[in-house]
């Protein structure tokens, strides 16, 4: 019992040296899934405890950019939850053509799959030449793997036929070159989109939007957090913008609930009242 | 039996006649939030809680992100998401990689929930064909926790409750309607 009571203690301070060294907020992420991640690197790095963990990682930058990876999830594939991309294209997209440009903001895109996802879609729609993508997170490797976009082939496989479901007119095959086992994206795809470093924990809103597409990242959030990513999502959006969520996530427990209205509330698209 | 607040139960293999067995003898009445992680096909458009529901005729519901714990609450986990308890009482999702190639992980539930509720958690692991749960139910156990293990003669599927019993000695050892019968003895305890 003490044991489990002293790395409680340790992940803490772990956490506070990191938002203190590093400015890297996980302060206010939800406390299972970082607990587990942090004694998944404990056994990766071959520390004893995390109070070891922490006295490489504060005076080893190298070291907390290797952390950094077990912290964040790179988790993600392309048009996952094939019916919700495909309510974006039939309920959003005749939306969108109104606007005469377009912003369009992907929050936590780590490594770059709903952005080719979300690219590939507004191609087929017309509206990739006249929009812009920022595509932000917070891990400086996921956005570099992003912004090449270098798949393995057998994943891009198995995103043939969520491509497919999700309402995609062409042969995926269109969308990517292969060689060796791995494919890389058609580079054009990504001419409109700006990859960045941003924190939805610590840094401010950065241009006025009309789509906000952040999926599976809220889940890793408490609620406080929550609210403030939902804040920064409500002040970025233009009068009747839209926000697109993971399939497990909602605005219904937070303090935005009444300030987005469900636009087709299974696929976890809303707008801003 | 006293003192317990929350009861989690991990199944897999033969996991939904167990679950329909043991939450059906369940009283009417019984207090404490029961939380369930039944590992199923990643097809994300589970059925489970509405045929739970129908079946054990108590209020079961998957369990959604951030959601306050309730009393008397039957939770099932929503496929291709691990389910946590976090410390406020409040249930957490995440997409983590599998673990024992399961998502739902029963491991993930069974000791995020040992560290919420510590000594005042009932663990119960039931049939399947895999390892999955016998690390978290270890853990609960040391946490100060109590911990059930189906019997593997009354398991359809033996290699879940014998990984278990590999790895500890649990409180009970029990059959199905074992398992139903302890459940039934637990004292309401405020969550």
């Amino acid at each position: 019992m003490t044991s489990e009571r002293n790395t409680d203690i340790e992940i803490r301070l772990l956490i506070e040296a990191i938002y203190l060294k590093y400015s890297y907020d996980f302060r206010d992420y939800s406390g299972a899934s970082i607990k587990r991640r942090i004694l998944h690197a404990l056994r990766q790095f071959d520390c004893r405890t995390v109070t070891a963990l922490q006295e490489r990682v504060l005076h080893d930058p190298g070291m907390f950019m290797q952390l950094l990876q077990y912290l964040t999830i790179p988790v993600s594939e392309m048009f996952r939850d094939p019916g919700h991309f495909l309510a974006l294209r039939e309920e959003v997209v005749p939306l969108l053509r109104t606007w005469p440009s377009l912003k369009i903001w992907i929050a936590g895109c780590s490594t770059g799959e709903e952005v080719y996802s979300m690219a590939i879609l507004l191609r087929e729609e017309g509206l990739l030449e006249r929009t812009i993508i920022y595509a932000t997170d917070i891990n400086p490797s996921s956005l570099e793997k992003a912004k090449q976009g270098i798949y393995s082939m057998q994943s891009l496989r198995e995103y043939e036929e969520n491509y497919r479901k999700a309402g995609g007119r062409r042969d995926f095959s269109e969308y990517y070159t292969a060689a060796y086992g791995n494919a890389i994206m058609d580079s054009s795809l990504r001419d409109n989109v700006t990859f960045a470093d941003h924190s939805l924990a610590t840094d401010s809103v950065f241009s006025e939007t009309q789509l906000v597409s952040c999926r599976n990242v809220l889940i890793y959030f408490n609620k406080d957090l929550q609210d403030r990513a939902l804040g920064l999502f409500h002040e970025s959006l233009c009068h009747r913008g839209f926000l697109f969520l993971g399939s497990k996530e909602s605005v219904d427990f937070s303090a935005y609930s009444d300030r987005f209205e469900p636009l087709v509330r299974p696929e976890r698209i809303y707008r801003k009242t | 039996m006293n003192g317990v607040r929350a009861v989690v139960i991990g199944a897999s293999a033969g996991g939904v006649a167990a679950l329909f067995e043991v939450l059906g003898a369940l009283p009417q009445g019984f207090a404490q939030p029961v939380l369930c992680v039944l590992h199923l096909p990643d097809d994300r458009h589970s059925q489970l809680a509405e045929v739970l529901q129908r079946r054990v005729n108590r209020p079961v519901r998957e369990a959604r992100d951030k959601e306050r714990i309730e009393a008397g609450q039957i939770y099932v986990a929503a496929p291709g998401y691990h389910l946590s308890v976090e410390r406020d009482l409040s249930l957490s999702l995440s997409q983590e990689a599998p673990v024992h190639f399961s998502r739902p992980a029963i491991d993930f539930l069974f000791a995020s929930a040992a560290d919420a509720y510590c000594e005042g958690l009932l663990g119960v692991l039931l049939t399947g064909a895999n390892e999955d749960g016998a690390e978290g139910l270890a853990y609960i156990k040391k946490c100060g926790g109590r911990t059930v293990v189906q019997d593997p003669r009354d398991a359809q599927v033996a290699l879940m409750p014998e990984a278990a019993l590999a790895l500890h000695c649990p409180d009970h050892i029990l059959s199905l309607s074992g398992i139903g019968q302890l459940l039934a003895t637990l004292e309401p305890s405020a969550c």
